[in-house]
């Protein structure tokens, strides 16, 4: 009984087995990404470049079909154009980051949404914007599993300047450099997970698979590490569970996946041992001693 | 000042009129029936369409250009049986006077796809049968008909001519499918807009999606696919115009169907493509089809 229903699915089909490798590699990229996403106060930057993503899929996808590859380089640049090019002015204007970045993202998304019409018809759009999880061949598998590898490398050696500056910027700058760059290269691997996600969940739900674990990792640990860890793993169980209630219930996989991460933050909401609101409401035991 | 105001609402009043062409001008809410007009308004139309070409009329969204089109046309061909579901805001929206003709009136309505759970309203891709695009012409012959009396002779002497054509296509439509063995007569396509089709040529289509394109699919859907090939031993997997190939291509590696070619199910493709009309469109289908079943 149980065996039907949380491995059976998986031991039958292949798509299945597919769409969980597929899930698992992302949430090792995602879990940790979206935590400093969260620290940065960035957690609705990641929503933003995902749409920014949008004009580079779609040249991408004129010029050579539903090519991967095509698809994920043009994505990589226009992140990269978005991200440099709202970098650059609001270190150069007095617009701050995040103005010069709602500006750049949504003249990215219309110009994306104009290439794909134009040329294209508009059930493209919707491969776009939700993609699906139950279709990932080779390649997409490799890649996905490539952006993870790279990201958890990457985010290896910008770790100290990272946490540096998420938790004392001026500290950074006074003995340090690296925050610049450690900045840009954190964007780069959030454009390349980005990327990643939309094969599997669309640009619409990529972003889910980041911050949703993130945010329920914050309501079990105060340290970034444990967080990282619980973020990944929170990540991996919603997409195991997302697709074992696709295949019961019928529901669409992409959706599915990330309800599931949004029920266990609402679960870690409650009852988080960091700061959760029914530890909060109940205060009084740990104070005793 | 008033005179001159009177003089320009006056002109006003009088531009659209000036404007118009001798031609009947003909808005068809999608490529398949817009060819079909063609066919039966001859040089006396002309045709403008919302849905071109390889576009999806499921998750059509209209432009102004669109809307234009419609205010413009003394004539809105439309499929019915809950196709456009659109048409009726459209309309509204564009001010248009136009009169309607609903092509599919008189053909016999058939339930949406069985056995998926959710199965309500009609399936509207009739013109999957040959012989209810006959009606279709007969529908849009009486439409132009009304709409403009002079070229009466010229519609209804089109109109015998291309109920000709679609006679031969049904019969050859027909001695194909009839060279299929019936063990063989069953292939999946990823969206569900061939049962007319099946209906009237006796071959079962079956669809990893709904009968609209519009719903994504799920684990469940996909996996109740896969099994039902490999139980039903189906030979071959086809893709359409307008759905995800990427859904197709996984189904038939885990199952080891056959990929056919492109079906055309909902849209022409343009000039230069495989299916520039509709009996190019049913004929290139049959060919693909036949294709694929009779070589093991």
């Amino acid at each position: 009984m149980i065996y039907d229903t949380l491995i059976a699915p998986f031991a039958e089909f292949e798509f299945m087995r597919r769409a969980l490798a597929g899930t698992i590699a992302l949430a090792f990229g995602a879990g940790p990404i979206g935590v400093f996403l969260m620290l940065r106060r960035m957690s609705l930057v990641g929503d933003a470049m995902a749409h920014a993503v949008l004009p580079g899929a779609a040249v991408g996808f004129l010029l050579s079909g539903l090519n991967l590859f095509a698809m994920a380089a043009g994505g990589l640049v226009a992140g990269f154009v978005v991200a440099v090019a709202a970098g650059l002015v609001a270190r150069s204007t007095e617009l701050k980051e995040d103005a010069s970045l709602a500006a750049f993202f949504i003249i990215s998304l219309a110009l994306g949404v104009t290439i794909v019409s134009v040329k294209g018809t508009n059930i493209d759009l919707l491969h776009f914007l939700f993609g699906t999880v139950l279709a990932l061949d080779n390649q997409m598998l490799v890649l996905i599993a490539i952006n993870a590898t790279v990201t958890v490398v990457g985010l290896a050696v910008i770790y100290r300047p990272l946490v540096l500056e998420c938790v004392d910027p001026g500290f950074l700058r006074s003995v340090s450099g690296a925050g610049a760059p450690a900045h840009i290269a954190f964007l780069a691997l959030l454009v390349v997970n980005l990327v990643s996600g939309f094969h599997a969940l669309g640009t619409l739900l990529a972003v889910g698979i980041m911050i949703l674990p993130a945010v329920t990792a914050r309501f079990w640990a105060r340290d970034i590490t444990a967080m990282m860890v619980i973020g990944a793993v929170s990540a991996l169980i919603s997409g195991y569970a997302g697709l074992l209630v696709s295949y019961h219930s019928g529901v669409p996989s992409g959706p599915a996946v990330i309800l599931v991460a949004g029920a266990i933050y609402a679960v870690s909401l409650l009852f988080g041992r960091v700061g959760g609101l029914v530890w909060q409401a109940f205060p009084g035991k740990h104070l005793e001693a | 000042m008033l005179r001159v105001f009177a003089a320009f609402s006056v002109l006003l009043l009088a531009a659209p009129a000036v404007a118009q062409d001798a031609r009947l001008k003909v808005t068809a809410t999608f490529s398949i029936l817009g060819d079909v007009v063609k066919n039966i308004g001859g040089d006396r139309v002309e045709v403008t369409l919302l849905v071109g070409p390889n576009a999806d009329a499921h998750v059509y969204s209209p432009s102004p250009a669109d809307a234009r089109k419609l205010a413009d046309a003394k004539v809105v061909v439309l499929n019915g049986l809950g196709f456009e579901g659109w048409i009726d805001r459209l309309v509204k929206a564009s001010g248009s006077n136009a009169a309607r003709v609903t092509a599919a009136k008189g053909v016999t309505p058939r339930r949406k796809t069985e056995g998926h759970g959710h199965s309500h309203g009609s399936d509207p891709h009739a013109w999957q049968s040959v012989a209810n695009v006959k009606i279709y012409a007969a529908n849009i012959r009486d439409g132009l008909v009304a709409a403009d009396p002079a070229g009466k002779a010229q519609y209804v002497s089109n109109t015998a001519a291309y109920l000709a054509k679609l006679d031969a296509l049904e019969t050859e439509v027909r001695e194909t499918v009839a060279k299929i063995p019936a063990d063989r007569r069953r292939i999946i396509t990823t969206h569900d807009a061939f049962g007319f089709f099946k209906d009237a040529y006796g071959l079962d289509f079956i669809a990893p999606q709904g009968v609209s394109t519009e719903s994504e699919a799920s684990a469940k859907d996909v996996a109740r696919i896969i099994v039902q090939i490999k139980r039903q031993k189906i030979p071959a997997v086809f893709m359409e115009n307008i759905s995800d190939p990427r859904l197709l291509k996984r189904i038939a590696d885990e199952t080891g169907a056959k990929i056919g070619g492109t079906l055309y199910s909902d849209a022409l493709t343009g000039e230069k493509g495989p299916a520039p009309t509709y009996i190019d469109l049913i004929r290139h289908n049959l060919k693909q089809i036949s294709g694929a079943l009779t070589t093991s």
